[in-house]
């Protein structure tokens, strides 16, 4: 096993009490593996691989539970040894590739600079890399892109830049935070190949965040569905898209217009909004929007039940 | 649903062009042709979806529409009369049927007023209305757009997005407008929201007669609100038809490899589409390329369209296609 997490809690202490933005997610990732971990805003989905790349530096946050990578415990590494799995091991794209890009230095610097940290080459070897690095994300010029400053870019070629970057070190482990969620369709089809060729060539795992269930079910081999801080619904792409059983992620898929096929009228929608993480309800939290409510939902939060296909309810459960 | 033969809203040979830069700075004064020449017509009760890559130029003509921008080339019709070049007094009675609603609702409302307030704002401008008149109206608009009563004394903040965005949907109405501008309105909200928000839109235009334009990137949104879909690229349309036609059999290469892009639910494997995916990037608006503009990322040019521009031209009854070599449809 790659990485194995188990009951990871993440809480914030804020002026209105404590936040608990992640309470007992636990999943494991194998090499070469490819999850899709999808939910909303506040669903927890970027602050769980936050915690696992021990990027959460709020001294106001409380990290709890286990993280393993390799065999290796990440919780409570010191900073350096964490510094030096990043980068080297473990590599993070974000949506905005202008968070990984300073303005200041050229690509091919910033780039060489990456692989230097991590790799002992000459500058001219760790440039020539540079220049691979781009050709394989798709640069019909490398050698030119190298002397552009990142906002001579399009979106697309940042981002693009950014996993180049993430490449250079052949991560064994890839996690990508919504990478093509401000991209066109047409520029993020690509990017979904090349984090497809990753795997192919380098056998490297990637953890998928995505809004995007579209993405997912193109991309993904296991899926994890998560909301309001838990994991709801988890399993294979196909038992999750062709037995989906989470009212949750039955109301999701359903409330996606189709693309093809008969329209319907009306979609079928999801009463109300995401619960603020500070006032949860109770019981479930889905609960107050979920159409299959009944008494035990209420009183205690589902924990997730099942084998390799498993769900967080309590009318699943007893089905 | 087919509208009237009258149109509510046309465009003949629109072009917006802004100026950027100086004569000081390194390259000069350049001119970036945003929108090229289009030619758009809005029948009475439909919805016409825009769809097209960031910065083809669909929120510079959504502005250029309600006269946000002033229009450089060509002319805007609304219900009949040439509205291009009007002053912002002769403006005036044509904006309360003319408006407008944008993608994010937390930076298009007032943080430091109450929504109730906001929401007044158009009625107190443009509608000879008595303060109990406006309160009774604001109440109206609250319940036809999915609020409560008690909301009205609230701050933009305490709301959802998916709220927020029901407050510039309440605004948008006010005044009962004829044609509502819809920019990129559920992108900004959570997926589970949005489906309440699409709806919310068809309700009120069934209720309201309301005709809209509907821009957004997501195609399967755009495909389940319009009747009348135009794709566009680089300023231009290229193509234009019944929203069902152009999705299941898109004629220009450049909407097919657009939506062929889009990801969907597959359930079965064997359902997956063949995917086109482009090369290249789209080229900067400073300088367009030569003859079809599409033509450097376009998998089937040929010589002609290196050098000679398509015309969007009626290609099959109902439908428009900007290109030399469309797809038998």
């Amino acid at each position: 096993m790659m990485l194995s997490v188990r009951d990871l809690k993440v809480s914030f202490r804020t002026d209105d009490g404590l936040v608990r933005a992640i309470d007992g997610v636990s999943f494991d990732l194998e090499e070469g593996e490819i999850l899709g971990v999808v939910g909303e805003s506040g669903s927890g989905k970027t602050v769980s691989l936050l915690a696992v790349m021990g990027l959460i530096t709020d001294p106001n946050a409380v990290i709890e539970g286990s993280i393993r990578y390799k065999g290796r415990e990440l919780v409570g590494l010191p900073a350096r040894e964490l510094r030096r799995l990043r980068g080297n091991e473990i590599a993070m794209i974000f949506q905005d590739p202008m968070t990984a890009l300073t303005p200041v230095y050229t690509i091919g610097w910033q780039i060489a600079e990456q692989i230097q940290a991590h790799q002992r080459l000459s500058r001219s070897a760790a440039l020539d890399r540079v220049e691979e690095l781009l050709a394989e994300v798709n640069f019909p010029n490398p050698r030119e892109a190298m002397s552009r400053y990142p906002h001579q870019l399009s979106g697309g070629m940042r981002q693009r830049a950014v996993i180049a970057m993430a490449l250079s070190c052949n991560p064994a482990l890839l996690v990508a935070d919504e990478p093509t969620t401000a991209l066109d369709v047409t520029v993020q089809a690509g990017i979904l190949d090349l984090v497809r060729k990753l795997r192919a060539t380098h056998n490297s795992a990637v953890v998928f965040i995505t809004h995007d269930m579209g993405v997912v079910s193109e991309l993904a081999d296991r899926v994890m569905v998560m909301y309001a801080g838990r994991i709801v619904e988890r399993g294979s792409r196909s038992e999750l898209f062709n037995d989906p059983s989470h009212p949750y992620t039955r109301a999701l898929l359903g409330s996606i217009p189709p693309l093809t096929g008969d329209k319907p009228r009306r979609l079928p929608a999801i009463p109300g909004s995401p619960p603020s993480l500070l006032r949860l309800p109770k019981g479930c939290a889905f609960g107050p929007r979920c159409p299959a409510r009944y008494e035990p939902c209420d009183a205690g939060k589902p924990d997730l039940a099942g084998g390799s296909h498993a769900a967080a309810c309590f009318r699943v459960a007893q089905a | 649903m087919t509208g009237t033969d009258q149109p509510i809203l046309e465009t003949r040979a629109l072009s917006k062009r802004f100026s950027i830069g100086t004569r000081f700075s390194s390259e000069g004064r350049r001119v970036v042709h945003a929108v090229d020449n289009v030619s758009l017509t809005v029948r009475r009760g439909e919805t016409v979806g825009l769809v097209g890559e960031s910065g083809c130029g669909k929120s510079t003509l959504a502005r250029c529409l309600v006269r946000l921008y002033d229009i450089t080339d060509g002319q805007l019709l609304f219900d009949g009369d040439d509205i291009t070049a009007k002053s912002l007094a002769e403006l005036r009675p044509v904006r309360r049927r003319l408006q407008m609603v944008f993608q994010d609702p937390s930076a298009s409302l007032n943080p430091r007023r109450r929504v109730g307030d906001l929401v007044a704002e158009p009625l107190r401008v443009h509608a000879k209305l008595t303060s109990a008149g406006i309160r009774e109206r604001v109440a109206e608009l609250f319940d036809l757009v999915g609020l409560l009563p008690d909301h009205v004394g609230r701050y933009p903040h305490e709301f959802s997005g998916g709220q927020r965005q029901r407050v510039g949907i309440a605004r948008a109405i006010a005044l009962n407008p004829d044609l509502v501008v819809l920019d990129e309105p559920v992108s900004a909200l959570d997926v589970s929201v949005q489906a309440q928000i699409v709806n919310l839109l068809a309700d009120l235009q069934d209720k309201l007669k309301l005709t809209y334009i509907f821009i957004a990137h997501d195609l399967s949104v755009v495909r389940q609100v319009s009747t009348r879909i135009a794709v566009m690229y680089l300023g231009s349309i290229v193509e234009e038809g019944p929203s069902e036609e152009v999705f299941s059999a898109p004629a220009h290469p450049y909407s097919q490899a657009l939506i062929s892009a889009v990801p969907v639910v597959e359930t079965t494997p064997s359902g997956r589409r063949k995917r086109i995916i482009l090369s290249g990037d789209v080229p900067s608006p400073l300088k367009p390329p030569a003859g079809c503009r599409f033509h450097p990322r376009c998998p089937v040019a040929k010589d002609r369209c290196r050098t000679e521009r398509p015309a969007l031209v009626e290609h099959k009854s109902g439908r428009k296609v900007a290109c030399h070599f469309p797809a038998s449809v």
